[in-house]
């Protein structure tokens, strides 16, 4: 491949109409071979640039830097903000809210293997269940978080729930930090877990058909199976979930921001690491948090990837 | 070369232009001075706004054209902005940012000059207006607010009555005593926090100066410990804390809703709320709507009292100013002048006129009769104050020590109200000592 660019490149000599034709049309051809994967490419890599590192450059670049957010003044302050955040324990002690999401991610990823496995075998009304389970995802995360600040609501929908079933418990839902955060964790486990059935149910599906039909014939039932074929057979995506689930856990924010705003210790990193940045101008050290978090999900993905490599799955 | 190394080459090209990118004009100290002749100004201005609501119902268009008929070369147009404060931040880094517009709460006073023309000197414009020292910077004012508020709180008449009280409460004590009749005695909620919605609990910072008394309230922040014993803010959040703490407020803060608590407050299922006179309008609004009567809403100082008056601090909403970039000043100038002065925008609003020898409006006439002494703070150390605010990131102008403050007072956060207020004095006077003020 490179060796064709080269000649490409390289300019075509001004005598040609001298020589014969057929060559310089096959070094036009190969020279708009070589060009037509970039021209596909321009408008998806001008986005991705523009949109994404461009901005994550300017980040990194105000992270060093005492900027205000609107001022047209901005100083160098070289690694003031690093300095200033990892002398603050009190910047990560939100990090324990994670904890919470954390623990939820685990009942959602259970919770998604649960009912992709259960759906992959033939039920009755299956396509309705998909489409049920699915459908939370679909949601703006914005629209989720006013459906259920109604829901938890002094007398909201699921204190008229529970008092159906007999139970008139009469509780501030988000009044305690336990108590808010568990049932911010909830509805973060409803709104995620569509995703992750989708993404097992997806695989579950690419295992071919003739590996139930022999375990069937060897006698295997339904929990063999999923032991033996399904578990086996869906490692890779299985990883992916617990890698997007853990580095979703560091940077809650949509659910919390909207619903309590960080209020009565449900503030996360983000919420605390946007606080800075736009309502106590720290637009520098806030990006410095940011810096901080990303680089904090890198090394967790990366050591992740380590303990649980991605090995070839060959199930035959 | 190859072709990873031009690809990686350019890339990184474009990312270094992109992290370089420069902020803002520079120009400096333009003056937007009054034009002499109103015939002659022309041009197109366009008015940034924060009240979408009057932009959408063509009031706006209405105040245009009663304009026009004084300035009739000046063609206004509006833009009403939901998120205001947000986008006319980030509009600010260009020189885009309309003619005329509200200053954001978030520019620093020092940026003034930089990004607004100037529209007089402080000792001329002080004589006739309010409020002028909120956006004086060396002299020479920046902005002028159209109309002014005086914090303190909505009730409903009608339910403090049924509860026996005639009086306004003198002391905080007083009024504490006066909740408990009013749960006592009545169904309402006799303190409604709007926790949920947040800024309703910031506006708790505005009875700053309502309590000592003081014109001099904003320096002290900047100068001493705004929690020091008997200090103002510590008297407010005090009251507060013995508010939620005596269980004088609604049963779940965090799922407050402020629009419905309009009209819940006009029918009498909410006795009181901490907010201001801008909002007695609305609550009016909201009682029509409801069915009620509207003459229940009433408005009362902060129960405090010297020398056995009590004092209202008189605060400016958003400060209009022109764009220093504006190709036309006169014609921007020309409609500030004319909204401050002939509008009638502050009456409309049942607000406080920035016009220093015009009447009270109709909704502090009961402050009038009770004796209540109007009070324009000092502002020459609010930039000091905010600066203090951020660089200490307590933010007594956001509602997040508050909301702490209620968790405290509910028992969702364990500690002391002394070690709380305290932790917050001691943040707050090592921010100052860094700042070097």
């Amino acid at each position: 491949m490179t060796d064709t660019t080269r000649k490409a490149a390289r300019p075509v000599p001004p005598a040609a109409p001298a020589g014969p034709t057929p060559p310089t049309a096959a070094r036009r051809a190969r020279r708009w071979r070589g060009v037509t994967p970039w021209l596909f490419l321009i408008a998806p890599l001008v986005l991705l640039i523009a949109f994404t590192y461009a901005p994550i450059v300017n980040m990194v670049a105000y992270s060093f830097t005492d900027w205000d957010g609107v001022s047209p003044e901005l100083h160098w302050t070289g690694a003031e903000n690093y300095a200033e955040l990892f002398t603050r324990p009190e910047l990560f002690e939100v990090f324990f809210v994670s904890g919470y999401y954390l623990a939820a991610s685990v009942v959602q990823i259970g919770a998604a293997l649960y009912f992709a496995t259960v759906l992959s075998f033939n039920v009755r009304f299956r396509t309705f269940f998909k489409g049920v389970l699915f459908f939370p995802y679909l949601i703006n995360g914005v629209a989720i978080g006013f459906v259920f600040l109604y829901f938890f609501q002094d007398g909201g929908t699921l204190d008229a729930i529970l008092r159906l079933v007999g139970y008139d418990g009469d509780r501030a839902w988000l009044g305690t930090p336990a108590s808010a955060n568990v049932s911010l964790a909830g509805v973060s486990v409803w709104r995620y877990m569509g995703l992750n059935f989708v993404l097992f149910l997806g695989a579950i599906q690419s295992i071919p058909g003739e590996l139930y039909e022999a375990a069937e014939l060897d006698g295997a039932n339904r929990w063999q199976q999923f032991r033996h074929i399904i578990a086996p057979g869906i490692r890779p995506v299985l990883s992916l979930s617990v890698i997007l689930s853990v580095s979703g856990s560091l940077s809650v924010f949509e659910i919390p921001y909207i619903m309590t705003g960080g209020a009565t210790g449900t503030e996360t990193f983000v919420i605390q690491t946007v606080k800075l940045a736009f309502q106590f101008n720290k637009t520098g050290l806030a990006s410095a948090a940011a810096v901080v978090l990303l680089l904090i999900i890198l090394v967790v993905t990366w050591v992740q990837r380590r303990l649980v490599p991605d090995d070839k799955v060959d199930l035959v | 070369m190859n072709r990873r190394t031009v690809l990686a080459l350019a890339v990184g090209a474009a990312l270094l232009a992109s992290g370089c990118t420069g902020t803002g004009g520079t120009s400096k100290g333009a003056d937007a001075d009054a034009p002499d002749d109103p015939a002659k100004v022309d041009g197109t201005i366009t008015v940034l706004t924060h009240r979408t609501d009057l932009v959408q119902d063509g009031t706006m268009k209405k105040y245009a054209a009663e304009f026009n008929k004084t300035y009739p070369k000046v063609k206004v147009e509006f833009e009403g902005l939901t998120d205001y404060e947000g986008e006319v931040k980030i509009r600010m880094n260009t020189e885009n940012y309309g003619d005329v517009l509200m200053i954001p709460a978030v520019i620093e006073k020092k940026d003034y000059p930089k990004f607004f023309a100037s529209l007089g000197t402080q000792a001329e414009r002080s004589k006739k207006y309010r409020f002028t020292d909120y956006t004086a910077v060396d002299g020479k004012v920046y902005g002028q607010s159209p109309l002014g508020a005086v914090p303190g709180f909505i009730y409903n008449k009608k339910v403090w009555q049924q509860a026996g009280i005639t009086d306004w409460p003198t002391t905080p004590d007083e009024f504490l005593d006066d909740l408990k009749a009013i749960k006592s005695k009545t169904d309402a909620i006799p303190y409604y926090t709007n926790f949920k919605d947040m800024w309703p609990l910031t506006q708790w910072t505005q009875a700053n100066g309502s309590v000592s008394c003081d014109e001099q309230a904003t320096t002290k922040l900047a100068e001493g410990d705004p929690w020091a014993e008997g200090a103002d803010l510590r008297t407010a959040d005090t009251l507060l804390y013995d508010i939620v703490h005596s269980d004088l407020i609604e049963k779940d803060p965090t799922t407050t809703n402020w629009e419905a608590s309009k009209p819940r407050l006009a029918k009498g299922e909410i006795a009181t709320m901490w907010l201001g006179s801008w909002a007695v309008i609305q609550m009016q609004g909201a009682a029509k709507q409801a069915g009620a009567d509207p003459d229940d809403i009433g408005f009362m100082p902060f129960p405090a009292q010297k020398n056995g008056t009590f004092c209202a601090v008189t605060l400016p909403d958003y400060n209009q100013a022109v764009n220093v970039n504006s190709d036309h000043k006169a014609a921007a100038r020309a409609w500030i002048d004319w909204f401050t002065d002939k509008s009638g925008y502050a009456d409309a609003n049942l607000a406080l006129s920035p016009l220093k020898d015009a009447p009270l409006p109709d909704v502090l006439k009961p402050y009038e009769e009770a004796g209540v002494k109007l009070l324009d703070l000092d502002d020459t150390k609010g930039a000091e104050v905010k600066s203090i605010d951020n660089q200490s990131e307590v933010g007594i102008y956001k509602p997040d020590y508050r909301q702490e403050l209620v968790d405290l007072a509910r028992g969702a956060r364990k500690g002391s109200l002394d070690d709380f207020l305290t932790g917050l004095g001691e943040k707050w006077t090592e921010a100052r000592k860094n700042l070097g003020s």
